[in-house]
């Protein structure tokens, strides 16, 4: 073990290199956002545009979490319990979204659902906008916050096995009643810890929603968007205080995921991502 | 007494097998799948040269070399500290290590666009550390070298939270017995810890690349966005949308996607790597 001098060198180091990438970063929106006082920080949050802004990130992140979580109960209630041939292409796929560019995430429904795409035009005479409008925004962060529940759901439901639901069963409880009283027990934890990070990407997604959004302000505006638009006309006091309800919000998700992981760590699969 | 079926498929006591894997099919082919087919599509049907005059144009090639470029010294960075850091977590007890630890976390939860001016605020000529290093010649607000600063933001935690179960799985006597061994600490370090880590290593490193490759949020606002000099490859894609040109911004993701579809594979042989090492 390394001891005496070195270790605290290592250890200073360390704290050194954290403090100026993470620390300093953190402490800067909220340093900038007080930077004209009090008075002027809440002037640029409760600004009805701002308001509007907030409102719409809610509902985005109302509609894509609950959506994530069915898709990922489904999709790990049908990896974990059965065998089945391309498994692991399945779960591969599922990753994906991960690796894709969020403004490419984006691209991908203006080329279906724009006026030049596929469906562009019967889209238009049928009087459904879905780019540069709220559809738009909930499919892109849909689509970039897909793996999260689920890729947190199977490893710990592969590690649980099917015993305990198996037994149940046997035992003649129903289908819906072993999910409810058996499997979603022993999962609640993780569930709750990959809803977390997914709710935390779906109301911070900026490349993918700013493809889709057509940044109307009051309307298609979510809140990473609006910090854009003030910073981009120079109203940084504004700009910086959405941010650091955004900031807030990242800083809430990071001490309940902490929570999670040291009071629960053996029913959670893994940190990160 | 199983029963073999399609894909497979055996047949199990727990029911609703048809309903959740359909679902999972469905949705993953109509949100993922069909969407993702249709950059391809779309370039296919493009032609050669006019998919080479906007992917591969002079602009665009600087693009990519900037994009790759920066997340590969991003990433290299972050493999030095994130190392290190997820040594220190590990291996060392310091006051208020907890919170560092869930500090470390923060790239992930906080929105990149948050990111992107809170750097360029920190960096920027009047900046708490922008007015150090203009002086010295160092301007990083509005330069490449902002690049390198937000993807090393971005991609820190991608290493740490590779590096650091592999590490604890390691245990500390190994580098005591290496200790009592007669080895020096830097030969402890170079011959027993490196090689152990040294997959996981790896993986976080193509972790963070892959992820700084397509970064857009946080690298927006710091970049300065000069054309030829310090724009990204996914600005690029939303400059030619921005000018309604969907078959340009359509060229440049395609070559985007096939560049991070190999990424993605690489990770994939690696984590096998990983694994193996580790089960052996």
């Amino acid at each position: 073990m390394t001891t005496g001098w070195p270790k605290y060198l290592l250890i200073t180091l360390a704290l050194a290199f954290l403090g100026a990438n993470i620390a300093l970063p953190l402490a800067a929106v909220f340093v900038e956002a007080f930077a004209k006082g009090w008075d002027a920080y809440v002037e640029g949050i409760i600004e009805p545009d701002a308001l509007a802004a907030v409102r719409l990130t809610l509902l985005v992140a109302a509609i894509a979490v609950p959506f994530n979580i069915v898709f990922g109960l489904a999709a790990s209630w049908a990896i974990t319990k059965f065998d089945f041939r391309g498994k692991a292409v399945l779960i591969t796929m599922i990753d994906l979204p991960f690796s894709v560019s969020p403004v490419v995430s984006g691209l991908i429904y203006v080329l279906l659902f724009g006026l030049q795409g596929w469906f562009g035009e019967s889209l238009r005479d049928a009087g459904v906008q879905i780019i540069f409008a709220v559809p738009g925004i909930v499919l892109a962060t849909v689509f970039v916050t897909f793996p999260f529940v689920a890729r947190e759901l199977i490893p710990l439901m592969q590690e649980q096995g099917r015993d305990e639901e198996e037994a149940a069963r046997s035992l003649g409880a129903g289908g819906w009643t072993v999910f409810r009283r058996v499997t979603l027990p022993n999962i609640k934890w993780g569930l709750l810890y990959g809803v977390l990070l997914c709710n935390a990407r779906a109301m911070g997604e900026f490349g993918a929603v700013s493809v889709v959004s057509g940044h109307i302000r009051g309307l298609t505006n979510t809140m990473p968007l609006h910090v854009e638009i003030l910073y981009n006309e120079y109203n940084f006091v504004a700009a910086f205080a959405v941010a650091s309800l955004l900031a807030g919000l990242a800083l809430v998700t990071l001490l309940v995921k902490s929570l999670l992981e040291w009071r629960f760590a053996d029913t959670i699969a893994g940190s990160g991502h | 007494m199983a029963t073999r079926t399609l894909l497979g498929y055996r047949r199990s006591i727990l029911p609703g097998f048809g309903l959740t894997f359909g679902f999972t099919v469905f949705a993953l082919s109509l949100i993922v799948l069909i969407p993702l087919s249709a950059v391809f599509i779309k370039t296919a049907g493009m032609g050669w040269d006019q998919f080479v005059a906007v992917a591969f144009s002079r602009r665009a090639l600087l693009a990519y070399r900037l994009s790759f470029g920066a997340a590969a010294i991003a990433a290299l960075i972050n493999a030095v500290f994130g190392l290190l850091v997820a040594w220190v977590l590990v291996r060392t007890d310091f006051p208020g290590k907890r919170i560092v630890s869930a500090l470390v976390d923060l790239p992930f939860a906080l929105p990149t666009a948050v990111a992107g001016i809170a750097l360029t605020a920190l960096y920027a000529s009047n900046g708490w550390i922008g007015q150090y290093l203009e002086p010295a010649g160092i301007k990083v607000a509005f330069s490449p070298l902002g690049v390198v600063v937000a993807l090393t933001f971005i991609g820190l935690p991608f290493v740490v939270r590779t590096v650091e179960p592999v590490l604890a799985d390691l245990g500390a006597e190994v580098e005591e017995a290496a200790a009592s061994l007669g080895a020096t600490r830097w030969q402890s370090f170079t011959r027993v810890v490196f090689p152990a880590v040294a997959p996981a290593l790896a993986t976080g490193f193509a972790l963070a690349f892959a992820r700084g490759v397509g970064e857009y949020g946080s690298v927006i606002f710091i970049a300065g966005n000069l054309p030829f000099r310090s724009e990204i490859a996914p600005l690029l894609i939303v400059q030619q949308l921005e000018q309604y040109n969907y078959a340009g911004a359509t060229a440049i993701a395609a070559t985007m996607l096939v560049a991070s579809f190999a990424v993605l594979m690489a990770i994939n042989a690696l984590q096998a790597w990983d694994r193996g090492r580790r089960e052996a």
